[in-house]
């Protein structure tokens, strides 16, 4: 690309054409503003087409896509779950375990699969208590609080498949020293934090260059997992193969994230804070979509699920984790060496800093900026394919993440590239090692605790430039 | 196709407690947001501290219902004191990205297992409103019928009460943003730096606006407690809160009766497309009745996605509002 080559001097070129709409005006009187009007309004409807054939084209693509997916859901109401014997977070499914259902003058069992899953199909929506029968538990495998044999839940809208939870695990308490925990936390918690880092890396820069405060950045990382899920688990294509065509689907979704939605709203001067509402509809649509097609339950991978983890000293890693690892840390440095090093990134930095400066020192900011999406989207593409891993693919992976993600740009610094790095790799870290001393449940409230906290002493972030952001 | 049985759902939700509840939620978010510009993306953490103050006093410290709507409120100040101080000085984006962080706090801890004893966990609290239906001089075996859809005594008094509150919080925000007071906070919205550089302290001026909205969500919160005489916490997630958003941009932000109008259309069209796409299952319209009836639930959250990007995109405004008034910019 050569920023030199196409030099138009946009920005000027707007300006010149208003200040001659200006002049004719004055020139002119009424008749001449009443066809100005029209011709404007006829600008403006071409725009509005523009923006509709946009979202359409849009939405068809995700349509496109999800239509393949087969629907997951069960119809009616029910109660569900799945019995898993857990240990050190790794999941075997029990079979032949027995869960009975009681309430309203129903009584109903069953007995879990090979997977483990098991399904009672209620006649109405109303109270059920749910008992599992400890005696059908192999041997060695317990609840984890012995008391907690019975739930009473209720079945209604918009739980109307109620999914019951019964904690095991292993009847006695395990003993590891505070150290070793420590040390396995420090490693999953760098892994989270890179997963973190690259859809916090893509957040960044496109608020760098756009200043759009992107809430729907979490269904791209979506999308990522969705689509390598579909190309592997659904058409059985080896996983490589599968993620390598993800990925590159996600790319070109976030290039028609830009071409279909923001640059004709761009072009029409729409707000920053009328686009960041904007986008938050995009992630309320998107998300529905993919539960839509989808279902609301978890999928893996059809291969690499379930491996066995290699032990270093005391931290025990599966091979898939650091395989990840490394791919996150290789795609992180070439995108920071190439924001640092080619004409492009050089570009993109002076878009970042100031617009209207680098379009009349010659630089295609909309060029930059498609660049940006789609570096932006791949980018959180893999996040999402990494992350559909260690969390398994959901309709909701990225939603649940975009919080954590927002933290760390916010952490490091709205809009800055190492700041965004290690705003995450901090979250990370913090997320998983403060569950040493609360529970892990409430992780997600110390980083976000976290992130108010260091707004009110550093509100430019750990890395940012201090400057009034006020 | 059942169309009386549509008709009379898609009545009974327009102004259903659901509606109720949201108007309020909107009315808060149009004090903030709409006159002031303040992008609260957080008014479910308000509703909920409505909602749950009410339950919790009742149930676990068993005081008077009475007590729990004081204690409300006075979180609900607490709440957005703590959410005003580290960014009401920062640009709007922060103040968006924290007020949504504090939502999914609150719920968190709401749900957890370790807060059980207090909050019930994922179940939420039931039971507990009493002495609020005390209160009611309603005869006891009084039912109202819309079509095939009865409602209760219990039913009507809290949407008698509820609309009752409604147009006293209209009232309340019309004579707010008419006073002196009031134009500071347009003035905010407009030019944040006009306004100080005339000697008005903006930041005092927001913090109130941050305030008031929250309480106006808290109550919110409280009509959804009685109304269901339940709270669970999972209610009250951002999805709540951008519902609220849609209802204001539908009826049109910086307009008194905007939430009002907006909450009433909203839930006829949420509700009456969801009764409609069910009844098209089960009778087996074609195309239509490829869906599963979770599928068909899911249809009303796209619904409401899209229009809020097609609102803002195409207008802004809504229906009652001003597109000059309503600038809505970068701040």
């Amino acid at each position: 690309m050569m920023p030199g080559r196409n030099v138009l001097f946009p920005g000027e070129h707007r300006s010149f054409a208003v200040m001659l709409r200006g002049t004719r005006q004055k020139d002119h009187g009424d008749d001449t503003r009443a066809v100005q009007q029209q011709q404007q309004r006829g600008e403006r409807s071409s725009v509005h087409k523009r923006v509709v054939a946009g979202l359409l084209a849009l939405f068809a693509a995700v349509i496109a896509l999800m239509v393949l997916a087969q629907p997951a859901s069960a119809d009616g109401e029910q109660l569900s779950g799945r019995i898993e014997n857990r240990v050190e977070g790794v999941k075997t499914p029990l079979a032949g375990v027995t869960i009975n259902a009681v309430g309203g003058g129903f009584e109903g069992s069953a007995t879990t699969g090979e997977d483990g899953t098991w399904v009672i199909p209620v006649p109405a929506q109303g109270e059920y208590a749910v008992t599992i029968d400890v005696t059908t538990l192999p041997e060695g495998v317990g609840l984890t609080d012995p008391e907690k044999v019975t739930f009473v839940t209720t079945v209604k809208p918009p739980n109307i498949n109620r999914v019951v939870i019964f904690p095991l695990g292993q009847s006695t308490a395990t003993t590891t020293s505070l150290w070793e925990q420590a040390a396995q936390l420090t490693v999953s918690g760098l892994q989270f934090g890179l997963m973190i880092a690259l859809g916090a890396l893509g957040l960044s820069i496109i608020y760098g260059t756009t200043g759009l405060t992107n809430f729907a950045h979490g269904e791209i990382l979506t999308f990522g997992a969705l689509a390598t899920w579909t190309f592997n688990a659904g058409f059985g294509l080896p996983f490589i193969l599968a993620a390598f065509l993800g990925l590159i689907l996600t790319a070109l979704f976030g290039w028609l994230n830009n071409a279909a939605l923001w640059r004709p709203l761009r072009k029409r001067g729409t707000g920053l804070i009328a686009m960041m509402i904007v986008s938050i509809g995009l992630a309320l649509l998107l998300r529905n979509l993919y539960l839509f097609f989808y279902g609301g339950d978890k999928a893996a991978y059809a291969e690499y699920a379930g491996l066995a983890g290699l032990s270093f000293g005391p931290v025990s890693i599966t091979p898939t984790d650091i395989v990840s690892m490394v791919v996150a840390v290789v795609a992180l440095a070439a995108v920071v060496l190439i924001i640092g090093k080619t004409r492009m990134g050089k570009a993109t930095r002076a878009v970042s800093d100031n617009p209207s400066l680098a379009s009349s020192a010659g630089i295609n900011v909309e060029r930059v900026i498609t660049f940006v999406w789609v570096l932006g989207a791949a980018l959180a593409g893999l996040g999402g394919i990494l992350l559909g891993f260690t969390q398994q693919v959901s309709f909701q992976m990225g939603f649940q993440i975009l919080l954590l993600i927002f933290a760390a740009v916010t952490l490091g610094g709205l809009g800055t590239i190492s700041g965004a790095i290690v705003g995450s790799l901090v979250v990370g870290l913090f997320l998983q090692l403060t569950t040493l001393v609360i529970p892990t449940e409430l992780k997600s409230v110390g980083a976000l605790l976290v992130l108010i906290v260091i707004l009110l002493v550093r509100p430019y972030g750990l890395l940012g430039r201090r400057e009034r952001v006020g | 196709m059942d169309w009386g049985y549509i008709i009379s759902v898609m009545i009974v939700s327009a102004f259903g407690v659901e509606a109720i509840v949201f108007g309020l939620a909107a009315i808060g978010i149009n004090m903030q947001f709409g006159y002031t510009g303040l992008l609260n993306f957080g008014q479910s953490a308000f509703m909920a501290v409505g909602g749950y103050s009410v339950a919790v006093t009742v149930i676990e410290l068993g005081a008077n219902f009475w007590w729990g709507v004081v204690i409300a409120f006075a979180v609900t100040i607490v709440l957005a004191l703590l959410l005003g101080i580290p960014t009401l000085r920062l640009r709007a984006d922060y103040l968006a990205i924290v007020t949504i962080a504090a939502s999914e706090i609150v719920r968190l801890i709401l749900r957890s297992v370790t807060f059980k004893e207090i909050f019930g966990g994922s179940d939420g609290q039931f039971s507990f409103g009493a002495d609020f239906f005390a209160l009611s001089p309603l005869p006891e075996d009084l039912a109202f019928r819309i079509g095939p859809v009865v409602l209760n005594e219990r039913q009507i008094f809290v949407l008698i009460v509820g609309w009752a509150l409604v147009f006293l919080s209209c009232l309340i925000v019309w004579l707010l943003v008419r006073s002196p007071w009031g134009r500071v906070l347009k003035g905010i919205r407009e030019d944040e730096d006009a306004v100080r550089s005339l000697g008005k302290n903006v930041y005092l001026y927001k913090m109130q606006a941050l305030v008031i909205g929250g309480l106006f969500g808290a109550i919110g919160g409280i009509i959804y407690a009685v109304g269901n005489e339940a709270v669970s916490p999972d209610f009250f997630g951002t999805d709540t809160t951008f519902f609220a958003y849609a209802i204001l941009i539908l009826g049109g932000a910086a307009r008194v009766f905007g939430p009002v109008l907006g909450t009433v259309i909203f839930w006829a069209i949420i509700q009456g497309t969801d009764v409609f796409l069910r009844s098209a299952i089960d009778i087996g319209v074609p195309v239509l009745s490829l869906m599963t009836g979770t599928q068909a639930a899911v249809v009303r959250f796209m619904l409401v996605g899209l229009g809020i990007m097609l609102l803002m995109i195409f207008r802004p405004q809504g229906i009652l509002g001003d597109r000059r008034e309503l600038a809505l910019d970068a701040r």
